[in-house]
């Protein structure tokens, strides 16, 4: 905020004081035409911001998965919609401001409505709205329903390539053994980060061992609740090598502000030698179950 | 008599025979089934101390008054907490400037545990100790009776105790803020196991019980005074006022009475059991096996206590429970306000309601559908995702309903004559931005999109665009409108315009940016985002969200100036000073003790602005036109 | 009559140009007045209002018990495993004490239909009786909770346990308020406040006292039999 800057903040402030108290005493003396300009600058500001929003970084953070693309497809259609919907009752309520106003002699006009007009504004929204509804449904499927997951990877439910769990205030992922099994000693436990290999289906599960928790990964458009007593299975596709936030998304305490992971995808080979390495410094050490107490 | 020829009914002499004792028919006992029509006569004698006519009254009016009183009380204080929240938000951890003179020992600065408390509180009382209590216990009790034509509330010592349900409500609010471990943190959701477990967050301590015990009074409260609403609204209508002729304050009133009374009781269910689990130990909540660690034991006496107490409950339970009540709450947080809006709207541009009855019938689809789609909160949640599609498609249906009453808005005003005072300028404000924050709805509605926005500060923007922005501003539109009969004088017109234009565009530059740097991910109830790379830039955009609340929080000082000043030095107005048409114009500015003082008969519905049988632009319900005019539904019974 | 529904005297005084500002204030006509006649309408549906309360009372009482008996169901249908009830509650006694309660509701009937024909007896009797069937319905659920207590059986024991307790203690609250409340009636009567034209209060309690009793039918059921 350049007009925070200490340098000229002071004058800045002080034209802006002048400019409120002009813009006061004229919207007393002339509240009907600054009424049509407020009311009109919700649309104008209001578009201009979205448009400008990307620009200013305040736009969906970089998408490197599968099912980013449909997602901000979704969500630009809705927005489209909406915005032409918010454009157009707000100038309709500005017409009306403008142009419906006291001083204009008469009365006003003598209706209670008209069926006509009822059934076309609630006709064409159904529409819109039952286009929105069905639209999200293919891709909900995609993320959520097991039986839409893609198979045929290394991956799956019930070969996971960790669990994935949650507690205050902390990650902690945990991958099988070499014989894919959980409840070995050999099993490679990373704190905070969730190492994973790009272009890949992954398949993993989600717990938490005391109190709600979400999995969010921005990067990814992905989030899922970590619920106590419940194992949930979730599925993604990173789509470029790289390191990303894994936020938690749920209140779960004090320290729900950083409980603060890292998605780190890398290329297949680095991740067959990093799991490789972690294997081997492994090795016979014994790790405390912290899955036992589930 | 009055010298201009208005009289009083003839038959209404300060001595009416065939009715002794004098006690107000309402306060009396279970009665036999009277004929529709029939009018008890009374009238009561006796001079009423102090105390019973201020604090302990039976008056709906006077009940009335404590509820606003109460409410704006508390939005003084969630607005603080507000501030504090925004303070945190934009400057994580610097002090707050003249804080530390009240707490020395943290030298002002909003530790981590204190953030959670704070907008925990803040959601809290705004939700249960401002929006409810101002619309349904505020508005609702001034104006049904007079609306309806009615003397009093239908069970007035019920209502009494309405409002002194709300004092240990509001006891064991702000109790938590002073025991060990501080007030409730579990946000204003109250998620179990985060609620249950005492270990698992400082207010989860002790502050938790009480925050159960405050809602389950609150609650105690709401219900008392939706039995007295529907009650009265169904069995106290004047002659003639049939329920088509109501108006939609009434309507707004009278649904979002009806989804308490099949709501509520679900929510009190709820936090008994909540309240189970804290204190007996019961396992609702709680699924087996988990492990909460003491992560701050400084804090906690009991620290590293083994859970003990049943489990193999569900903390998803908790959640279907709670929304399936605080879903619908969010519709008696807007279904009065859009009722008022109608009302302000029609009267002040001088035409009738667009629409009646398609208006009456969308707010009860609103509030029918209202009750099947709460899982929308829950689509991240773990819940069965065929769920999620069921709940998808029915939260969309709810803007249906919306786009009418908002296009119904548009066509009241089209053809109008719009006289822009304070009134008129907030209720267009609600429409304007109440559209703002029912879009938003959409996305949030849509499963896949919502992965990714829930618990963003788009579902901030949202709810407040339609609780603030919306609500709030009807609830200004309603207090400059309604004002002049509660306390017989105007609020001051120029300060209410200052008052406007300050909050409308200090609002928006609050709240509209949010949905941006929620687009950029931003969570809520984060109280350090930047310890995020990917909310780093976010710091800039929060900073100008901050310094827009506290203008906005500032700017209210032309309202309460306003408020008090007009309260008893405000301009002395007659009976009827906005020449509107509905029932509570013809009391005198303000009602004595029962209201009205001639009988009433009521002819046609309340929006007959600009009728041109008549040379004014306005045609109250109650006055009778010549023979060909429409006659009351109900015969006038007696005399 | 026509007069009196004419618009406010405000809307008159515009008419015949008096003031200038019709709808200023006017000591005259617009002081409040504090003890003026009051009119009490009656409109809407043919039932007294008192009777119309109770029932949305009730309704707010079904929802509460909806929101218990929907937590039992999902609580036990999403159960791993549910102990059988029979093993660990004496559905012998409970079957008696829900015959106890049945027979307390027709008895209430009977007290009602005393109460119609204005027989002060006859109500003080049936009123009586059922106010003891609701007592011996109260003493044994308290003499059961006691040795269920006795054999270490509380709620915090189990999830079980837990929702034994939650539904059935609910239901014996308000048990124990529909008592009161017929202990509260009975004094009226024995005063001599029903007449066969107006016994309001005592069928208030019975709506109130039918609808407890309905509800344990459906809890006994569900708690205890399947
Ligand atoms: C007064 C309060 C209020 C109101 C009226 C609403 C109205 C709506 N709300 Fe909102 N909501 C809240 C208060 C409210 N909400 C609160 C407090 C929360 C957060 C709780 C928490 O987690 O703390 C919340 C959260 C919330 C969520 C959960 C988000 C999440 O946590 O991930 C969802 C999801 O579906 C949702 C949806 C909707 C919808 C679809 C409407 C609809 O009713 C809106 C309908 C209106 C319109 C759509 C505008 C008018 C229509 C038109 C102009 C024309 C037609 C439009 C189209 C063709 C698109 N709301
Ligand atoms: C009705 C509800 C309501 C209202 C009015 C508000 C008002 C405001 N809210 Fe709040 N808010 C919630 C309901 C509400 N909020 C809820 C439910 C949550 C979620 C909590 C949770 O996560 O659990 C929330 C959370 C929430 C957050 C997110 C915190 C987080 O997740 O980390 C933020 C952050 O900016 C915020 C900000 C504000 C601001 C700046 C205002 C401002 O608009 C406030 C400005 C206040 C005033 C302008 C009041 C001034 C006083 C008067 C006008 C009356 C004076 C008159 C007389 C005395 C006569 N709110
Ligand atoms: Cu873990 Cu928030
Ligand atoms: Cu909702």
């Amino acid at each position: 905020m350049s007009f925070l800057n200490p340098s000229n903040g002071a004058w800045s402030i002080l034209a802006l004081l002048v400019a409120l108290l002009l813009v006061l005493v004229t919207f007393v003396k002339f509240t009907r035409l600054w009424t049509v300009i407020l009311i009109a600058l919700l649309p104008i500001l209001g578009v201009w911001t979205f448009v400008k929003a990307p620009e200013w970084g305040l736009w969906f953070p970089k998408d490197v998965s599968t099912h980013g693309a449909g997602m901000d497809s979704l969500f630009n259609l809705i927005l489209w919609m909406v915005a032409i919907t918010f454009v157009l009752t707000e100038v309709g309520l500005v017409w009306c401001v403008f142009r419906y106003h006291d001083k204009v002699p008469g009365k006003s006009l003598f209706t209670h409505g008209s069926h006509k007009l009822e059934m076309i504004w609630t006709a064409i929204p159904a529409v819109a709205l039952l286009v929105i509804a069905f639209a999200q449904i293919g891709t909900f499927k995609q993320i959520k329903f097991e039986d839409h997951w893609p198979t045929g990877g290394p991956y799956s439910k019930d070969k996971p390539i960790a669990h994935v769990i949650a507690y205050q205030f902390a990650w902690l992922m945990r991958y099988p053994d070499a014989n894919g099994s959980f409840d070995s000693v050999d099993v490679i436990e990373s704190p905070f980060d969730f190492v994973v290999p790009v272009d890949t289906d992954i398949m993993f599960q989600l717990k938490s061992r005391d109190v709600l928790h979400s999995f969010f990964l921005p990067n990814l458009r992905l989030k899922q609740d970590a619920v106590p007593g419940m194992t949930i299975p979730m599925w993604f596709q990173a789509t470029e090598v790289g390191e990303y936030d894994l936020i938690c998304a749920e209140l779960c305490g004090w320290g729900h502000y950083k409980m603060a992971g890292r998605l780190i995808v890398k290329s297949k080979p680095d991740y067959e030698k990093w799991l490789a390495d972690k294997r081997a410094a492994l090795k016979s050490n014994g790790t405390a179950d912290l899955e036992a107490a589930e | 008599m009055s010298p201009d020829g208005n009289s009083a009914p003839a038959h209404a002499p300060a001595h009416a025979p065939g009715h002794g004792g004098g006690a107000h028919p309402a306060q009396e006992g279970p009665r036999g089934v009277a004929a529709p029509g029939t009018v008890h006569v009374s009238h009561d004698h006796h001079e009423l101390g102090f105390l019973r006519k201020y604090v302990f009254s039976v008056d709906h009016k006077v009940i009335a008054i404590q509820f606003m009183l109460t409410g704006l009380f508390f939005l003084v204080l969630g607005g603080l907490f507000a501030m504090a929240i925004r303070h945190q938000v934009a400057w994580p951890w610097k002090p707050i400037p003249g804080l530390s003179v009240l707490f020395p020992d943290t030298g002002g600065v909003i530790s981590p545990e204190f953030y959670t408390m704070l907008f925990t509180m803040h959601g809290t009382i705004m939700i249960f100790f401002v929006i409810i209590p101002l619309l349904t216990g505020a508005f609702g009790n001034f104006l049904i009776p007079l609306m309806v034509g009615a003397p009093d509330m239908a069970f007035p010592k019920l209502n009494m105790f309405g409002y002194w349900a709300m004092i240990p409500a509001i006891f064991f609010a702000l109790l938590g803020f002073f025991v060990e471990g501080g007030a409730a943190a579990a946000g204003w959701t109250a998620y179990p196991t985060l609620s249950t477990i005492a270990t698992a967050a400082p207010g989860s301590l002790t502050g938790q019980t009480w925050w159960l015990m405050a809602l389950t009074w609150v609650g105690v409260s709401s219900m008392m005074g939706a039995v007295n609403y529907v009650t009265t609204i169904f069995k106290m209508r004047a002659p003639g006022m049939t329920m088509m002729r109501m108006p939609l304050s009434i309507w707004g009133l009278l649904i979002a009475a009806l989804l308490q009374l099949f709501a509520l009781p679900v929510l009190t269910a709820a936090s008994i059991l909540q309240l189970l689990d804290r204190t007996l130990h019961t396992g609702f909540f709680t699924p087996s096996n988990l492990l909460v660690n003491a992560t701050r034991p400084e804090l906690l006496s009991n620290a590293g206590a083994a859970l003990d107490g049943a489990s193999g409950g569900h903390p998803l339970l908790w959640q279907h429970l709670f929304w399936f009540y605080s879903h619908p709450a969010v519709y008696i947080m807007v279904l009065p306000a859009m009722g008022f809006a109608s009302d302000i709207l029609s009267t002040h541009a001088r035409k009738p309601v667009f629409g009646y009855k398609p208006m009456v019938y969308s707010m009860s689809a609103i509030a029918g559908l209202g009750f099947i789609v709460w899982g929308h909160h829950m689509f991240t949640s773990g819940m069965n995702p065929a769920l999620g599609m069921s709940f998808m498609v029915a939260t969309i249906m709810i803007a249906l309903p919306s786009a009418v009453k908002v296009f119904n808005w548009i066509g009241t005003l089209w053809g109008s004559r719009i006289h822009l005072n304070s009134a008129m300028l907030n209720a267009l404000a609600f429409v304007a931005m109440f559209i703002i924050g029912g879009l938003s709805g959409i996305w949030m509605a849509a499963t896949p999109v919502d992965i990714y926005i829930h618990d963003t500060y788009i579902v901030v923007a949202h709810f407040h665009y339609v609780v603030f922005a919306g609500s709030v501003f009807a609830i200004w539109a309603a207090i400059y409108h309604w004002f002049p009969k509660m306390f017989g004088r105007q609020m001051n017109e120029t300060l209410g315009k200052v008052h406007f234009i300050g909050s409308f565009v200090f609002t928006n530059g609050v709240f509209y940016m949010m949905h941006q740097i929620g687009l950029a991910g931003l969570m809520r109830r984060t109280a350090d985002p930047y310890t995020y790379a990917t909310y780093a830039h976010l710091q800039e955009s929060n900073e100008l969200i901050t310094l827009c609340a506290f203008a906005l929080f500032v700017w209210q000082i032309f309202f309460v100036i306003n408020f008090f000043h007009s309260m008893f030095w405000g301009k002395r107005v007659g009976r009827n000073p906005w020449r509107a048409n509905s029932l509570e114009w013809e009391a005198p500015s303000p009602p004595g003790h029962g209201n009205f003082d001639r009988e009433l008969a009521v002819y046609r519905g309340p929006y007959e602005y600009g009728s041109p049988e008549v040379s004014e632009d306005y045609l109250p319900q109650t006055r009778k036109l010549g023979d060909g005019a429409a006659r009351p539904a109900q015969a006038h019974a007696h005399h | 009559m026509s007069q009196a529904t004419l618009a406010p005297h405000a809307g008159a005084h515009g008419h015949h140009g008096h003031k200038a500002d019709p709808f200023a204030y006017d000591p005259a006509v617009d002081a409040p007045a504090e003890h003026h006649a009051i009119y009490d309408y009656d409109s809407g549906p043919p039932v007294e209002r008192g009777k119309f309360a109770i029932w949305l009372f009730l309704a707010t009482e079904v929802m509460f018990f909806t929101g218990l008996i929907g937590t039992y169901i999902i609580l036990r249908t999403g159960a791993s495993a549910w102990p059988n009830p029979e093993e660990r509650l004496a559905v012998d006694i409970t079957a008696f004490n829900t015959f106890v309660l049945i027979i307390s509701s027709w008895l209430m009937v009977r007290a009602l239909q005393a109460g119609q024909k204005g027989d002060k007896a006859g109500i003080l009797k049936w009123l009586g009786a059922t106010i003891l069937g609701g007592a011996l319905f109260v003493g044994i659920q308290v003499y059961e909770y006691i040795e269920l207590y006795k054999h270490g059986s509380w709620p915090n024991v189990d999830i079980f346990w837990s929702t034994f307790y939650a539904m059935t203690g609910f239901h014996g609250l308000h048990v124990v308020v529909g008592v009161i409340w017929l202990i509260c009636a009975w004094f009226g009567a024995a005063r001599g406040k029903y007449t066969a034209q107006n016994h309001m209060g005592l069928e208030l309690a019975g709506l109130y006292w039918h609808f407890v009793d309905l509800v344990w039918v459906l809890l006994f059921t569900i708690v205890y039999l399947f």
